[in-house]
């Protein structure tokens, strides 16, 4: 079932949560809402959910092309998962997971052995089949998660919203539940929508990811789009480690100043260097703990922090320590002018943010 | 690291094992125990003990015969009566306003939880008093009655040939009751929904379940205790309010007087192994409440605890 939601806005008083937001998510796809604390991302899936409502003619919201705009969220079809889970503390796990089935309407309600079944089917799904007569208190974190999505997934939802599913467990856990859930949604190919803080999880997880900025889309695309072609230079900060650089003013009047950003991981260290587009740096501290191996610099010009990402194996061909002079040089910058954006390939040699003409690059 | 050193070296010194930081002079520590102990038996246990003293000075006979007396009697089925319908129209608008508050948000909202403290901010005179001025003979109710259009001329005239009244009648002390005692449940309430949040009633809602299906198989369940608390509570005071209730009574004798009013008018006649074996009679209401509550709360307690613990 694809979602589309067109155009909407929703304030909250003075504040706005959502400016003219429209998005599509395809029919079966995992997709991550990605986005800082008041992005508006959980305001956006609320919405979608029925949970909130959308300013009085703002917008419109599609299930498959049928307007669900004023359904009220019972009748959405949609499960919803809680980043605190939100079980019902009173009742079993099985009697958590039949909720949605035992408060039908009498014409519509399973036969008391067919909700067993569904039940029975479902703790099997979740990996969890002995433990329907605990109660939430009684389970972990991760349990209980694995129950709120089989609650959600027990009424057949046509969609699945899930509210920063792992926020609430630890790293461990996360990183466990993360390859589960994308396992399980590939299976049920039901359509599935998460909100994220963590760019790490949505890259990882999501097929395609919507960055969300001050209750506005900034993009949407597949991990790699965003992560390799950001729109903005609010994508680059947000996805992953950057070096920023203020390169000199623009020399077209009135256009502010440049902004370049390089990957530490585009970021390469020389012992020696003798072209034209080094830069002069001082280590300030090793972190060789790690997959990758991660070092501190500073640039000796101007004094700025700058930050490179490099193999452990390079790392120790260096030999480093803290107080070394070495070059940096960049293999891939990415350069954002007032007007728009501009990205460049290059060898090691060609170009550094000491060199680039923000010129050129318009 | 540090404590466990201590307290190890404590142990082997033949001293309590607490860490030194913790542990205050001994005279210091004597000194306060005996300063609250001495204000709890001064205020609490010594006037508990004094109601049951006088009330048995006559022996165990005058006792029971004070009992048995018909106005007593009465007032004692009156006080009960009053609370057997202040309590459930309490728990009802208790719960309504609670739910409303914790759960929604609307303009007006602070001047509501206001409005339901202010029973607790008027004085119990005030309140009768208030009652008396709307539903007095002199007041709108009496206006109502002798009014020559009324709006609803089949009531007035069965109101008046019933000769209903409320004030100095029973329906007044229910009115007053309620009123003094609004708050108990309301207030118990609120905090406890507010922390809960929503998060269950919107994971219900979404699963498909009703508002009244919502209520009754996730609000309620999960408010049980703390209801039960604030029931407790509510019935004890709606047993034992005076003020409001003395303006509103009237204080006829086996008509409108509840135990509170009794306990007075006998006092007041010098019959005090009466008066003392009527509020005996109050103070075991209250101590069967106090065990009920603490029952409650250990029961919680367990709960809780085994809960968590497994």
């Amino acid at each position: 079932m694809s979602i589309l939601a067109r155009n909407l806005t929703k304030t909250f008083g003075a504040y706005t949560a959502l400016r003219d937001v429209s998005v599509e998510i395809p029919e079966g796809r995992l997709v991550a809402l990605l986005g800082p604390s008041g992005s508006g991302k959980t305001t956006l899936l609320r919405i979608i959910a029925g949970l909130e409502f959308a300013d009085p003619g703002s917008g419109r919201i599609d299930f498959h092309g049928a307007d669900v705009t004023d359904v009220p969220a019972g009748k959405r079809g949609v499960g919803f998962v809680f980043q605190h889970y939100a079980l019902f503390k009173h009742m079993t796990v099985a009697e958590n997971i039949a909720f949605g089935l035992t408060v039908r309407p009498r014409a519509e309600r399973p036969d008391r052995a067919a909700i067993d079944a569904r039940v029975k089917e479902l703790l099997k799904l979740i990996q969890l089949d002995d433990l329907g007569a605990r109660y939430p208190a009684q389970l972990s974190g991760g349990q209980r998660q694995r129950i709120a999505l089989a609650r959600a997934l027990a009424v057949q939802p046509k969609v699945l919203l899930l509210d920063e599913p792992f926020g609430a467990l630890d790293a461990r856990v996360r990183k466990e539940l993360r390859r589960w859930l994308r396992h399980f949604q590939r299976e049920i190919g039901v359509t599935t929508l998460f909100v994220t803080h963590d760019q790490e999880e949505a890259l990882e997880l999501a097929d395609e990811v919507v960055v969300m900025n001050n209750a506005k889309i900034e993009q949407v695309g597949t991990p790699q789009e965003v992560y390799d072609r950001p729109a903005s230079p609010f994508v680059i900060e947000f996805l992953g480690n950057v070096n920023r650089f203020a390169t000199k003013a623009n020399p077209l009047p009135g256009a502010g100043s440049d902004v370049l950003y390089v990957r530490p991981h585009d970021v390469d260290i020389l012992r020696e260097y003798h072209g034209e587009h080094g830069v002069r740096v001082r280590v300030q501290h090793v972190f060789s703990a790690g997959n990758t191996g991660r070092v501190a610099l500073i640039r000796v010009d101007n004094g700025d922090p700058l930050d490179a990402e490099l193999s452990r194996v390079r790392l120790a061909e260096l030999n480093l320590s803290a107080g070394d002079d070495a070059w940096v040089v960049f293999r891939h910058i990415r350069l954002f002018p007032a007007g728009g954006f501009t990205e460049r390939d290059v060898a090691a040699e060609d170009a550094s943010p000491a060199v680039a003409d923000p010129g050129q690059g318009i | 690291m540090a404590a466990s050193a201590v307290s190890s070296l404590a142990r082997s010194a033949g001293v309590t094992a607490r860490p030194l930081a913790t542990r205050d002079a001994p005279w210091l520590r004597y000194t306060l125990t005996a300063v609250a102990l001495g204000f709890l038996a001064l205020f609490l246990v010594l006037p508990l003990v004094a109601v049951f003293a006088e009330a048995f000075r006559r022996g165990i006979g005058a006792y029971f015969a004070a009992l048995n007396d018909p106005d007593g009697l009465h007032a004692l089925k009156l006080t009960l009566l009053t609370a057997g319908l202040a309590v459930p129209a309490n728990l009802v608008f208790g719960v309504a306003a609670a739910w409303c508050i914790a759960k929604f948000t609307f303009p007006g909202k602070s001047l509501l939880i206001t409005l339901i403290d202010l029973p607790f901010a008027v004085s119990p005179v005030i309140s009768g008093l208030i009652y008396v001025l709307l539903f007095g003979a002199q007041g709108w109710y009496g206006l109502y009655l002798n009014a020559e259009n009324p709006w609803l001329p089949g009531l007035q005239a069965w109101l008046y040939e019933q000769d209903f009244k409320i004030i100095f009648a029973v329906p007044g002390i229910v009115l007053a009751t309620t009123f003094v005692t609004f708050p108990f449940i309301a207030r118990e309430l609120i905090p406890l929904m507010q922390t809960q949040g929503n998060d269950e009633e919107y994971a219900a809602i979404t699963l498909g379940a009703n508002g009244w299906q919502t209520f009754w198989k996730v609000t309620l369940p999960n408010i049980k205790w703390g209801l039960f608390y604030g029931v407790i509570l509510c019935n004890a005071r709606a047993m034992g309010e005076f003020g409001a209730v003395s303006v509103v009574s009237g204080h006829i004798r086996g008509e409108t007087n509840t135990l509170p009013l009794h306990v007075e008018i006998l006092y007041n006649e010098y019959q005090f192994v009466g008066a003392f074996a009527a509020a005996s009679i109050l103070a075991l209401l209250a101590l069967v409440t106090l065990v009920l509550k603490s029952l409650v709360e250990w029961a919680h307690a367990r709960r809780h605890a085994a809960s968590a613990a497994s």
